[in-house]
C-alpha cells in the first residue's frame, strides 16, 4: 500500500489540471509575449487596437478657420494668433453637428492663466504682459473691456 | 474623491497623483502572511528537528497556520480595485513582478499544509468515518459528518502500524520542504517592498530578510497566545465540572504541561526577536551612515513625524520590553502573555511603519503625506480600507480555527500521531 | 614525442574546431537577434519639453483631461505643470495647484493644508515652469512590477494599460519614480499618459502638444533622423529626470534646472 503516501499529490495535480483547463477558456487568445519580450511585452495584443479606437476630441485650428474666418482673420494679426481656438473654446468634437455650440468661457480665470503678471527671470512667462488680479478691476469680466480676438489697443472697448 | 484622497493629507510639494494608495489592508496582508509562515515554522520545529517538548504546540500551530492561510488573501481581496479579476494572477502571471509569485507560493504552501494535515489526522478521519459507515439510520448532521470525513480519507482506510510510520515520514518530508516555502511565502512579501526602487524607504536588500524574521516572531507569538488561551479554557472547564474530554486531565496536569511548552517556545521566540531587531537597526544605521539623496526627507520622517510610531511603539514597546520580559528568569504564564501581546503589537507596528512610513514622504523628497485611518465606516470604501476592515481581518482567523478544530481536533491526544 | 608537422596539424585542427562552435554561438546570440528584430520598428516616440518657453497657462492639462476623458474635477491628471521659485536667500518653493489645470493665476505658492507663501518679485533669483508627463521609459519599472500583464510597452515605446485586465493592485503606481500613474476614478484601473495613442497613430500630435500656444511641448520619433525633435535631442543640450533610477526616460528637457524634483 505504498501508493497512499502519494494520494494528496494526485489531488494537488488534479487541481492544477483544472486551473490549466480554466486558463485555456479564460485567457484571451491575443495574450502573449510580444515584441518587447516577457518583461515589458507580456500583454493582450488586442488592447492596442482598443486604445487606437478612442475618439479624437481636439480637431485643431484648421478645423475652425473656414467657417469662422472672421474671428480667425481678426486674431491672426495679433499676439493671440499663437493660441489655438480650442484652448479657450474647448474641443471641437463633431461640431457643428455635435455639439451644435461650443462654450464661450467669459470668466477672468481663463485670461489670468497667462495674464497674471509673474515676472519670473528665465521663464517665458516674464515676457507676457500681465496684471495683478486683485488690483486690476477685480471681480469684473476681462471681456467687458478687452476683445480676445483683437486684444490690441484698437480692440479695447 | 479619487481612491486615496479621503485619507491622505498632503503637505508642501507633492505630485498631483500621489496619494496613500497602499493603506491599512496592505499593512494587514504581510502581518497575516507573517503569522501563517511563523506558525508553520513553529510546527516544523517539532516535525523536522524532533524537539519533543513542542509536540502539543506543533499540532496546534499547524491547524492554526491552515486557518490563517484562508484569511491571508482577504486583505488583498478587500484592497484590489477589481477583486474578481484577482484570478488573473493565476491566469496570466507576470513573474517579473513579486506579486505574481502570490499564486504559485500560496498554492504550493496550501498544498503542503493540507497534505501534512492529512497525514497527521488521517487516522482520526478513518476512526470517525468507519463507524458512521456501519450505522444504518443516520440523521442529517450525521450524514454530513459522514460525507465530510469519508471524502477526507481520500479512500485510504489502512491504519496499520506500517502505514502510520510511512505517514510520519511523509510529515517530516513535507515539514522540511515546507520551511523554505513558508520562508518564501513571507520573503516574497518583503521582496514586494524591497525591490521598489522608486520608494526610498522600501528599497533595501534587507527587506525580505527583515520580513521573514519578524514573521516568524509574530507566528510564534500568536501560537503561544492562542495556546495559552485555549489551555486556560481547558483548565477552567476541567475544574468546573467533570471533563467533557474522553481523557480527564486534572487542572494541575494541564498547568504543568502548559508552562513547559511556553518556556521552550519562548526560547525560540527570543532568538528570532533578536535577529529581527539586529537587521532593522542595521538598516537604519546604514541609511544614516551613507546619507544618500533621500536621507534628508527620510530622516525628517523617522526622527520627526514618525518618531513615536517607530521608536516608542515599535522598538520600545514592541521589541525592547518583550526582550526584557522573556530574558528575566522564572517565566510565568502571565508574563508570557504580556510579552507576546507586545511582540504582536510590535510586529504590526513594523508593517505599519514600512507601508505607511514609506508613503509619508513624497517622491519629490520635498513634501509629506499624512495618513488618516478611517475609523467610522460610512460606506464600503471606508469600511474595507478603514479600522473596521482591519479588525475584521484580525478577528477572522479565530472562528475559522474553531471550525477547523472540529475536523482537525487539536487537543485530542489519541486521534493524531 | 610529437613531430612539428603533427603538432601544427593538431593546432590548426584544434583552432578550427573551437572557432566553429564559437561562430555558431555568434549567429544564435539572442542579443544580436533581438537587436535586429527591434530595428525593424520604424517608430519610437519621444517627447521634448522646453522649460524656457512654458508660461504655466495649464492649457495642456485642461486639454489632456478633456481629450482623454479624465473627470475634470477629479484631483488626478495624466499630465501637469510644476512651478519652481528660487529666492535670493537660497530657498526653493514649488507647487502645482490642481496640477495646473486652471493655470497659475496667483503669485502665492500653494504649500498645502491651506497655507500659502507670499514671495516678493524682487526676492526671486529665478523661477520657471516644468511640465511633466509619462516618460515612456525604455526600462519601465511600472511594467516590470505588474503581476498580471495589464500594463505593457508597445513596440513604438508607448507604455499603456489594459483597462479590461488590470486588477487594481496599484503596484505600478508605487513603482513609478515620477509619480505619473494614478487610479482612474471611474474605471478603477491604473491610468497614465499614453501620448494620446489614439491621436499619434493617426498622424496627429498629442492634445497637449497641439494646444500649447508657446511650443513648449513637442513629440517626435527618435528613429527618424529628419525629425526636428530628434535633431534637437541629438545636437542641443537636453536633460532627463531622475536618471539614477536606470529607467531610461524618453522625455527630454531643455533648460532642466538642478532644483527640479
Amino acid at each position: 500500500m505504498k501508493s497512499h503516501v502519494l494520494r494528496p499529490l494526485w489531488v494537488v495535480l488534479g487541481l492544477v489540471a483544472l486551473v490549466l483547463i480554466a486558463r485555456f477558456f479564460y485567457v484571451p487568445k491575443s495574450f502573449g509575449i510580444h515584441e518587447r519580450g516577457y518583461m515589458y511585452g507580456w500583454y493582450r495584443a488586442a488592447n492596442v487596437d482598443d486604445w487606437k479606437k478612442v475618439t479624437v476630441k481636439y480637431q485643431g485650428t484648421d478645423y475652425c478657420k473656414d467657417c469662422h474666418s472672421d474671428k480667425y482673420e481678426s486674431i491672426m494679426t495679433t499676439p493671440h494668433a499663437i493660441i489655438p481656438c480650442e484652448d479657450c473654446h474647448g474641443p471641437a468634437l463633431g461640431h457643428p453637428s455635435d455639439p451644435p455650440k461650443l462654450p464661450v468661457d467669459k470668466s477672468r480665470g481663463l485670461c489670468l492663466r497667462c495674464h497674471t503678471s509673474l515676472p519670473y527671470p528665465t521663464s517665458g512667462r516674464a515676457k507676457i504682459m500681465g496684471i495683478d488680479p486683485d488690483g486690476h478691476n477685480p471681480g469684473i469680466e476681462c471681456i467687458s473691456c478687452h476683445n480676445p480676438h483683437k486684444p490690441t489697443l484698437e480692440g479695447l472697448k | 474623491m479619487v481612491h486615496g484622497e479621503l485619507w491622505t493629507l498632503k503637505e508642501l510639494f507633492v505630485y498631483p497623483n500621489e496619494y496613500i494608495y497602499w493603506s491599512v489592508q496592505i499593512v494587514m496582508y504581510p502581518f497575516m502572511t507573517g503569522l501563517v509562515a511563523g506558525a508553520f515554522v513553529l510546527s516544523s520545529l517539532y516535525h523536522v528537528f524532533g524537539i519533543k517538548q513542542l509536540r502539543e504546540m506543533a499540532r496546534f500551530a499547524l491547524v492554526f497556520s491552515f486557518a490563517l492561510l484562508f484569511v491571508a488573501p482577504m486583505p488583498i481581496v478587500l484592497h484590489l480595485q477589481h477583486p474578481f479579476r484577482g484570478v488573473n494572477i493565476f491566469m496570466t502571471p507576470h513573474f517579473t513582478s513579486a506579486i505574481a509569485a502570490f499564486g504559485i507560493v500560496f498554492s504550493a504552501y496550501g498544498a503542503i499544509v493540507a497534505s501534512e494535515l492529512w497525514f497527521l489526522y488521517r487516522k482520526h478521519f478513518v476512526e470517525v468515518a468507519l463507524p458512521l459507515k456501519e450505522k444504518q439510520d443516520k440523521g442529517l448532521l450525521e450524514w454530513l459528518k459522514f460525507f465530510v470525513f469519508c471524502s477526507l480519507t481520500l479512500g485510504v482506510y489502512d491504519v496499520s502500524e506500517e502505514t502510520l510510520k510511512r505517514d510520519e515520514k511523509a510529515i517530516r518530508v513535507l515539514a522540511a520542504i515546507g520551511i523554505p516555502v513558508a520562508c518564501f511565502l513571507h520573503g516574497y512579501a518583503g521582496f514586494i517592498f524591497g525591490s521598489v526602487k522608486a520608494n526610498a524607504l522600501w528599497m533595501t536588500p534587507l527587506m525580505p530578510v527583515i520580513f521573514i524574521m519578524s514573521a516568524i516572531v509574530s507566528g510564534i507569538a500568536l501560537c503561544m497566545l492562542t495556546y495559552i488561551v485555549t489551555m486556560e479554557l481547558r483548565k477552567w472547564v476541567s475544574s468546573r465540572k467533570k471533563s467533557p474530554y474522553r481523557y480527564s486531565e486534572s487542572k494541575q496536569e494541564l498547568a504543568g504541561v502548559e508552562v513547559n511548552v511556553i518556556k521552550i517556545t519562548a526560547k525560540y521566540l527570543l532568538m528570532f526577536l533578536v535577529l529581527a531587531i539586529t537587521l532593522e537597526l542595521l538598516d537604519l544605521i546604514f541609511r544614516g551612515y551613507t546619507a544618500v539623496k533621500s536621507w534628508d526627507v527620510i530622516r525628517s520622517v523617522i526622527y520627526g513625524r514618525d518618531f513615536t510610531d517607530i521608536f516608542i511603539l515599535q522598538y520600545a514597546i514592541g521589541n525592547l520590553i518583550p526582550l526584557v520580559l522573556f530574558l528575566l528568569p522564572g517565566l510565568t504564564i502571565r508574563r508570557a502573555v504580556l510579552g507576546v501581546c507586545f511582540v504582536l503589537f510590535g510586529v504590526f507596528m513594523m508593517r505599519w511603519n514600512v507601508v505607511i512610513g514609506g508613503q509619508a514622504f513624497s517622491l519629490t523628497f520635498a513634501g509629506y503625506m499624512h495618513y488618516h485611518l478611517p475609523i467610522v465606516p460610512y460606506d464600503w470604501e471606508t469600511f474595507k480600507e478603514g479600522l473596521a476592515g482591519a479588525l475584521s481581518i484580525a478577528l477572522m482567523p479565530f472562528p475559522l480555527f474553531w471550525v477547523m478544530s472540529k475536523i482537525f481536533p487539536v487537543f485530542d491526544a489519541k486521534g493524531s500521531h | 614525442m610529437i613531430n612539428r608537422r603533427d603538432f601544427l596539424k593538431f593546432t590548426v585542427k584544434g583552432i578550427a574546431g573551437v572557432a566553429l562552435p564559437l561562430a555558431a554561438f555568434e549567429i544564435v546570440n539572442p542579443r544580436k537577434l533581438f537587436a535586429d528584430k527591434s530595428d525593424t520598428s520604424r517608430v519610437r516616440y519621444v517627447f521634448l519639453i522646453d522649460t524656457y518657453k512654458c508660461v504655466g497657462c495649464g492649457m495642456c492639462v485642461k486639454a489632456c483631461k478633456l481629450e482623454n476623458e479624465i473627470p475634470y474635477d477629479a484631483n488626478v491628471t495624466r499630465t501637469w505643470v510644476e512651478r519652481y521659485v528660487i529666492t535670493k536667500d537660497g530657498k526653493t518653493f514649488a507647487d502645482t495647484p490642481k496640477g495646473a489645470r486652471d493655470g497659475f493665476t496667483t503669485s502665492r505658492i500653494d504649500l498645502g493644508m491651506g497655507k500659502f507663501q507670499d514671495i516678493k518679485n524682487e526676492d526671486i533669483d529665478k523661477a520657471f515652469f516644468v511640465p511633466k508627463l509619462c516618460n515612456q521609459c525604455e526600462n519601465p519599472p511600472c511594467v516590470q512590477v505588474c503581476p498580471v500583464g495589464a500594463t505593457y510597452q508597445a513596440p513604438d515605446g508607448v507604455v499603456m494599460v489594459d483597462r479590461d485586465w488590470c486588477i487594481g493592485c496599484g503596484y505600478c503606481i508605487m513603482g513609478c519614480p515620477y509619480g505619473v500613474r494614478f487610479f482612474h476614478p471611474v474605471y478603477h484601473t491604473a491610468e497614465k499618459c499614453n501620448f494620446c495613442y489614439h491621436r499619434i497613430t493617426k498622424g496627429l500630435k498629442t492634445a497637449c502638444v497641439d494646444v500649447c500656444p508657446f511650443g513648449a511641448r513637442q513629440i517626435g520619433n527618435i528613429k527618424d533622423p529628419n525629425d526636428p525633435v530628434t535633431k534637437i535631442i541629438m545636437t542641443e543640450r537636453v536633460g532627463i529626470l531622475k536618471e539614477e533610477y536606470g529607467t531610461k526616460p524618453q522625455a527630454f528637457y531643455i533648460g532642466l534646472d538642478r532644483e527640479v524634483k
